[in-house]
């Protein structure tokens, strides 16, 4: 079942905010409907802006007003159709938080909100990054979490939502992210983790960009002669609890990896199955402290807080006391 | 229009935009980073607060009697840097050294009031300088202190809707200590405000919602001081709050960065630099040459 990934490779950068307005476009030339909405975020020289300008009837731009963006595309949503709405980062689940409960969720209906620049990759500071999201749209009923590793799984993710039924988050970076497949040759379905590299000492568990960094860290574990394992857990909720479990009880250390909060992310729900599941396992959350960020470009402060290939391989050579 | 103005007073202020525009160019240069398009259109304003009609010390920015500025368009902080650099706030080495520097970081794209001395509110996401400010002149009045804030808004930010709820509630507060200034540079991030969502006739909504409304052309200095020597004192008693609309031109004073939204964001190159700088002094000139 080995899926191909990069691990082999120099970097090679993608976009997911690109890769997702292209797929929209593919979408749209195919004659499949949807709406999209957009809050002066989609200028038209980027991919979801070209896709504005072939398909204006089917596009609004609501300015800058996430709360309204929210509710709009809800009422598009209850009007019939699939409706993707892209949100600047940080002001979707900041802003529109009670839109994204009320509205979409609690409506139960099938609007899939793009976050952009999730993490600390808008740069720009505190006030630019994305570091609660996951922590709120995981305590929301009927919310679907994505978290996309590389612009090729964001296709993915924008293909199966088509047919997902209920609301959806996709949470996705600034764009110019290492690619973590080598190729779209893989199985992807919401809400089952894929295991990108095998390995029997400790796992580590990423989402998103950390899929990337953790692979990379896997690379020096093993001329450590560590054997670590790198699972993408591309969907936050559902979550794949019984991959969790059974890396668990196959490695004995799990390590989750995210460009979040350590507060209530992905280490939150990984912890949360562990304990519950009362197995006899090693485990460590790595991501951001709970503090704001500090200021510079996302590799900058990957490696500051220990995010980047040799820090996570550091903080897991502790965790397994080697 | 501006014939009573002090045309010295004018002289003095236009020259020291000019030099902030020179400086706000070569330190955006240097970071790489900044949102010069924005930070260009409110220059003159900024200048004739900092320098003029703020009740303001430099040497002592945590006077409790200072006027307070609320720079709500957070993202236009470099401005405002370029002033402390020129007031003798910070060396510009200073600010180089410290910015977007991890650990050491005092200065950002986003200005944090926690870092540097002279901002009031750490902004950056819009819609909150305007509520933020509103609390600020209740304080006011709730002390009897007789200071005033001020509040600079973007006018893509005006769609923001925590604006309208706040203007609502300076008007039911009646803030007479409160000046709401508009940088209409009719552009947003992605294109024209009017094409995106538009916001006028904005003198008529602030004046719906129970504002005075004064008007100024925001990039002529002549015309802001005009505007800003009515401003009415500062008052706790009640009275209308006050919206300043300023038609302004974005990225001002750079012939290629103006009214474009191409230039909300980003970087400049030395090329650029220099092309830029070398038409701000051209504008310079054509200004000073109309003086006599
Ligand atoms: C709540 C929020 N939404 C979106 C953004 C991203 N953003 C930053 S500046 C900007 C455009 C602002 O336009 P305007 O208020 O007209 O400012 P100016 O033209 O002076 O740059 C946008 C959309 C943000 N910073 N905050
Ligand atoms: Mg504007």
């Amino acid at each position: 079942m080995a899926v191909e990934t990069t691990f082999d490779f120099d970097m090679m950068l993608s976009s997911a905010r690109e890769a997702y307005g292209e797929e929209l476009m593919a979408i749209a030339d195919e004659g499949i409907d949807f709406a999209f909405v957009c809050s002066d975020n989609a200028p038209e020289s980027c991919s979801a802006g070209k896709m504005m300008s072939k398909y204006p009837e089917r596009c609004v731009n609501v300015g800058i007003a996430e709360q309204d963006e929210v509710g709009i595309a809800t009422g598009l949503a209850l009007s019939g159709k699939v409706v993707f709405a892209q949100v600047f980062g940080p002001f979707l689940p900041l802003r529109a938080a009670d839109q994204i409960h009320t509205d979409a969720a609690y409506n139960d209906v099938n609007v899939r909100l793009i976050g952009t620049h999730s993490g600390v990759t808008s740069g720009g500071g505190p006030t630019h990054n994305v570091i609660a999201d996951l922590a709120l749209y995981r305590a929301i009923p009927n919310l679907t979490i994505c978290v996309p590793a590389d612009a090729g799984q964001c296709r993915k993710v924008i293909r199966a939502s088509l047919t997902h039924q209920g609301p959806m988050i996709i949470r996705i970076s600034r764009g110019g992210e290492p690619d973590v497949y080598a190729n779209n040759d893989y199985d992807f379905e919401i809400g089952k983790a894929i295991t990108v590299r095998d390995g029997k000492d400790i796992t580590l568990i990423g989402c998103g960009p950390s899929v990337y960094w953790a692979l990379m860290a896997s690379k020096e574990l093993e001329t450590r002669g560590i054997s670590a394992r790198v699972v993408d857990m591309h969907t936050i909720k559902p979550f794949d609890a019984e991959k969790v479990i059974k890396c668990a009880k196959e490695t004995g250390a799990v390590m989750s990896v995210e460009d979040h909060s350590i507060n209530g992310g992905l280490g939150g729900a990984v912890a949360e199955v562990l304990a519950e599941a009362n197995l006899d396992c090693k485990f460590k959350r790595a991501g951001l402290p709970d503090q704001f960020a500090v200021l510079g470009s996302p590799e900058e402060v990957y490696k500051y807080y220990h995010l980047d290939a040799a820090g996570i391989a550091d903080t897991a050579q502790a965790l397994l006391g080697k | 229009m501006s014939a009573n103005v002090d045309s010295k007073l004018v002289a003095q202020l236009e020259d020291k935009s000019y030099k902030i525009r020179k400086d706000l160019l070569n330190f955006v240069y240097h970071i790489g980073m900044g949102h010069l398009g924005g930070e260009l259109s409110i220059v003159e304003l900024a200048v004739a607060l900092y320098y003029k009609y703020m009740n303001y010390d430099p040497k002592n920015p945590q006077w409790e009697e200072r006027d307070r500025l609320v720079l709500s368009k957070g993202h236009c902080g470099e401005t405002l840097y370029a002033i402390y650099a020129d007031l003798g706030m910070y060396t510009t080495e200073y600010m180089l050294e410290h910015f977007e520097s991890l650990d050491t970081a005092v200065f950002g794209q986003h200005p944090n009031r926690k870092y540097i001395d002279p901002i009031e509110v750490s902004c950056g996401s819009l819609g909150h300088g305007l509520p933020i400010a509103v609390g600020l002149a209740l304080g006011a009045r709730m002390q009897k202190a007789n200071w005033r804030t001020f509040v600079v808004v973007g006018d893509g930010e005006i769609q923001e809707g925590t604006n309208w709820e706040a203007i609502m509630a300076a008007a039911q507060f009646q803030l007479g200590n409160l000046v709401c200034i508009v940088d209409k540079n009719r552009l947003q991030m992605s294109g024209a405000t009017a094409d995106t969502m538009n916001i006028d006739p904005l003198d008529e909504k602030f004046r719906a919602f129970n504002w005075d409304v004064m008007e100024m052309q925001g990039n002529d200095m002549a015309d802001v001081v005009r505007c800003l020597e009515q401003l009415p004192p500062s008052t706790i008693e009640k009275r209308k709050p006050l919206a300043i609309i300023s038609n302004t031109t974005k990225g001002c004073g750079v012939d290629f960065m103006e009214n474009t939204w191409k230039w909300h964001g980003g970087g400049i190159a030395k090329e650029q630099l220099d092309q830029a700088l070398a038409s701000v002094e051209k504008k310079y000139q054509a200004l000073i040459a109309n003086r006599k």
